[in-house]
């Protein structure tokens, strides 16, 4: 791929390497401390695999304390420092720089406090998302976030990213769902916003920090919402001759008044390879299928259930599927849970991740189909239709260097394309590096010098996770005043 | 009165803000001023409305999403929305009965530039939560949006959610998009009278512990209670402990057999129907049960569970009227009038007990010479002071309305 450009490694600091790495342990310990060629390697790449760098070294405290004092070391020989949960991101958010530090959160996994007359709890941030819900699920409780990553991502991942999932639809994302964090910043400062309480004093920290992709500080603990489980939840599948036909039947569900759990599309080509790897009982003779969740007590999902497929009727549905027990309910879900990892096994693929109104639906899709026909490239679509958030899944072969261009280049387009219709580059992922240079498609130079310097105030000399967010052009448009000034 | 400008266009506006810029003037900001007697009083030289920027730019009802030009009054918003069947839902408060403002004048602008939520917050998120996007002026007079009108966007920092709360000092908003959703079909209210606050608090907890969706959870002291408007629940002289069911109509019914079971311990529960359900609720969203007097209204935050002996701890300093919302994490709470506004107590108990408080009614001598919002940790407070820069580095928008020297 045409791979975005990270900044110049500073040579005077791989110069010092060896001194860096003697000094790193003795603050952590020689085990705290990854320094050999193949530990270094196990960090070279998250879940976007074209972009592969190894770091300088990668640090693993068990502590606030510990990360506090990394940073503040890291601070003061400058140094960059690039945080990682558990590497999941599909953006490059976890991507090292050659001279940078990584700061792995892995070994602070630990629940520190459940409170359930409260309904909160408080976490360290190498916890997975999923063991957060096992830890209060035995009490009727759960965190609703639920990225697919879910049993591999981090807590400290999704607040970096915003992260939404499946469920956001009713529930929220990362950011409605969190009340206060603990979190470093480069000076080795803690700082403590909110608590276990509703909206924090003062100005809203906590919306700057949650998705601020590492940019800002380490968030070491979080205090987060819990909420009761619903006592069932049950999908119907609708399945239809055209997208036009899905997406004006998702407008008339929302606009009656229902609010789903989720509604989630998947077009002829990933029903198609859905199907064949997790037999789910999918039709291959429609177009688009929706699968329809809704929850609460059983008598209440029937007279949803039957609310949602009256609706559908008027749509012209040649599916209409009601899940009638767990079992079926979980058969239905399978094919759209393994979609991505059935696509995987029979082509490499690229996964966008913008977010578009609702009514662009049929314009956008049929777009999609015509960019990736003129890049000659196959493309499928699953995405959670509720929100209009799109996960277009573009085919290619990683080994081909032309079809890798291409797909990348196509991927652009499609991005371009949700932003010219009221869109947005990403609804869930991030940018990280991946999307760094189409931030200037979406926002002004004046939107995007109102973030950086916001990320200015908690880390004035830009040594947290560099190269992400914003393209390399602005940040050097925003220097040269400053150094205009200084000089 | 200080000179007011009412700026048509953003243009407009941008014109206004450089001009005091190079003039280094400072500028109240301002929607239809209903909140001006809250917070610290702001000596501006000239006073810049929003009022004139106003309409609904983009309302469409099968996604949800609803923008609309920041001075546009709330009660537009809501007429435009209840006509399709939908609403806020954070359910904003109107402070002015309790604060002497004009009643249902505000703008929605202000909403979110103060992130006031109501009793659904507990249920469904704050206003803050349910902010997409924002277009305004910031103090170095550029214009700039952030965010957008789609659901899911985590392009760049959430600097629109950042500016919820700001109450005006960091930039001027002109434009705002947010989620809606749809009116429920029906609601219902269970009531239980005459608990002390430990054990109300314990029947809110344990209510929004069922998978019922509780979408309010109150507890009014009996003195707030005698002033609610509904005659029966007025004249008990009881304490009143109150949940809100909303969904669909048999949803609702079922619902409610289910929380009157699991909390048959604490006595027979009262109901209220659909009618009588939103004109409690609607009482409680104008606060008219803390009505504008000499006594001044404070606004805690804190844990639900902690909440009954904050109140307790203050009570042997001073007289206290609590009306706890949010299941008891908000605390409305009446004190009498005095020079320092129980500055000292309150602060030192919210402190002890965990949380935050803001002084919401006292004279304006008095909110200029206390702490009306909580004081910050250090390293909070140089955040603060870093935000207020990156905005507004020359102070100029609503300086010293939530810090002094800020």
């Amino acid at each position: 791929m045409t791979l975005s450009r990270m900044p110049e490694p500073d040579r005077s600091v791989l110069d010092r390497s060896g001194t860096i790495i003697k000094e790193l342990e003795a603050l952590l310990g020689a085990d705290g401390v990854i320094s050999e060629d193949d530990g270094r390697r196990a960090f070279e790449a998250d879940a976007l695999t074209s972009y592969r760098q190894a770091p300088l070294a990668a640090v693993l405290p068990r502590s606030t304390e510990e990360v506090s004092k990394v940073l503040k070391y890291c601070r003061q020989n400058n140094l960059k420092v690039v945080p990682r949960g558990a590497g999941t991101s599909l953006c490059g958010g976890a991507l090292p720089a050659a001279d940078s530090i990584v700061l792995g959160t892995s070994r602070m996994n630990r629940v520190l406090e459940t409170d359930f007359v409260n309904r909160t709890i408080t976490v360290e941030c190498g916890i997975t998302n999923l063991a957060i819900t096992d830890a209060v699920s035995a009490e009727g409780f759960f965190y609703a976030p639920d990225p697919s990553s879910q049993l591999a991502c981090t807590i400290g991942g999704n607040l970096a990213m915003n992260s939404g999932g499946a469920h956001c639809l009713k529930y929220g994302v990362t950011t409605n769902n969190v009340l206060g964090v603990k979190i470093v910043l480069m000076d080795g400062e803690v700082v403590e916003i909110g608590g276990p309480y509703l909206d924090a004093e003062g100005y809203d920290f906590l919306a700057l920090v949650i998705g601020s992709e590492g940019q800002f500080g380490i968030v070491t603990e979080a205090i987060l919402k819990i909420v009761p489980t619903m006592p069932a939840a049950r999908p119907v599948m609708l399945g239809f001759d055209s997208c036009e036909a899905a997406g004006q039947c998702v407008a008339a569900i929302i606009g009656s008044g229902i609010i789903p759990v989720a509604i989630e599309y998947m077009d002829k080509p990933a029903i198609e390879v859905a199907e064949a790897y997790a037999k789910a009982g999918y039709p291959l003779n429609v177009e688009a299928l929706l699968i329809v969740e809704v929850e609460g007590f059983e008598e209440e999902i029937e007279r949803l259930m039957r609310a949602i497929v009256d609706i559908a009727r008027g749509y012209n549905p040649k599916v209409i599927e009601a899940s009638t027990s767990a079992e079926h309910s979980a058969r239905i879900w399978k094919g759209r849970k393994a979609a991505f990892g059935a696509m995987g096994r029979i082509s490499d693929y690229y996964c966008m991740d913008g977010t578009i109104p609702l009514a662009k639906l049929p314009e956008v899709l049929a777009r999609i189909t015509q960019i990736c026909a003129q890049h000659r490239l196959k493309v499928a679509n699953v995405f959670h239709a509720g929100d209009g958030n799109l996960h277009p899944l573009i085919l290619y072969n990683a080994n081909d260097a032309d079809e890798s261009r291409r797909a990348e280049l196509a991927g652009s387009e499609i991005l371009k394309l949700c932003v010219a219709v009221g869109g947005c580059l990403t609804g869930e992922h991030g940018v990280g590096i991946e999307k760094r240079d189409l931030m200037e498609v979406q926002y002004s130079p004046s939107d995007l010098a109102v973030q950086m310097r916001i990320k200015s105030i908690f880390d004035p000399n830009w040594l947290l996770n560099p190269g992400k967010v914003f393209p390399l052009s602005a940040l050097e448009a925003a220097e040269r005043p400053a150094a205009e000034q200084a000089a | 009165m200080s000179d007011l400008q009412r700026p048509g266009a953003d243009w407009e506006l941008q014109f206004v803000i450089a001009g005091c810029l190079e003039r280094r003037l400072p500028v109240e900001i301002v929607g239809s001023g209903s909140k001006r007697g809250i917070g610290r009083p702001v000596d501006g030289a000239i006073t810049v409305t929003t009022a004139s920027l106003r309409g609904i730019s983009l309302y469409e009802p099968n996604e949800l999403v609803m923008s609309a030009r920041a001075g546009t009054p709330l009660s537009q918003i809501e007429a435009e929305l209840a006509a399709r069947g939908q609403m806020l839902p954070f359910e904003p408060i109107d402070l002015a009965p309790a604060t002497g403002g004009p009643q249902g004048a505000q703008t929605i602008g202000a909403v979110f530039a103060t992130n006031m939520s109501g009793a659904r917050r507990i249920h469904a998120g704050a206003a803050r939560d349910h902010l997409l996007g924002i277009k305004g002026v910031n103090g170095r007079a550029e214009l700039f949006q952030a965010g957008g009108r789609v659901m899911k966007n985590v392009t760049g920092y959430d600097v629109a959610r950042g500016l919820s709360g700001s109450w005006g000092t960091l930039a001027v908003m002109t434009e705002v998009t947010f989620k809606v959703i749809p009116w429920p079909e029906t609601a219902a209210t269970v009531i239980y009278l005459g608990l002390p606050d430990n054990l109300a608090i314990e029947v809110l907890s344990t209510a929004m512990a069922l998978p019922v969706e509780v979408s309010g959870a109150v507890h009014l002291q009996a003195s707030v209670a005698a002033r609610l408007n509904h005659p029966g629940l007025r004249s008990m002289n009881k304490s009143v402990t109150a949940l809100r069911l909303e969904n669909f109509a048999t949803a609702v019914a079922g619902r409610k057999q289910r929380l009157k079971e699991a909390l048959k311990v604490y006595g027979k529960a009262l109901e209220l129907d659909h009618r009588e359900t939103l004109d409690f609720w609607g009482e409680l969203r104008r606060l008219s049960v803390m009505p504008n007097r000499e006594t001044l209204l404070w606004r805690i935050s804190t844990k639900p569970t902690t909440a009954p002996k904050l109140v307790a701890a203050i009570k042997r300093y001073m007289d206290v009227d609590a009306f706890y919302d949010w299941g008891g994490s908000l605390i409305w709470l009446e004190v009498p009038a005095a020079a320092d506004a129980g500055t000292a107590e309150i602060r030192r108990v919210t402190a002890i007990h965990g949380g935050h408080a803001t002084l919401i009614r006292a004279e304006p001598a008095v909110r200029a010479a206390v702490e009306v919002f909580q004081p910050l940790s250090p390293a909070l407070e140089r955040l603060t002071r870093g935000l207020k820069g990156a905005f507004d580095p020359a102070g100029i928008l609503n300086p010293g309305r939530m810090y002094a020297n800020l």
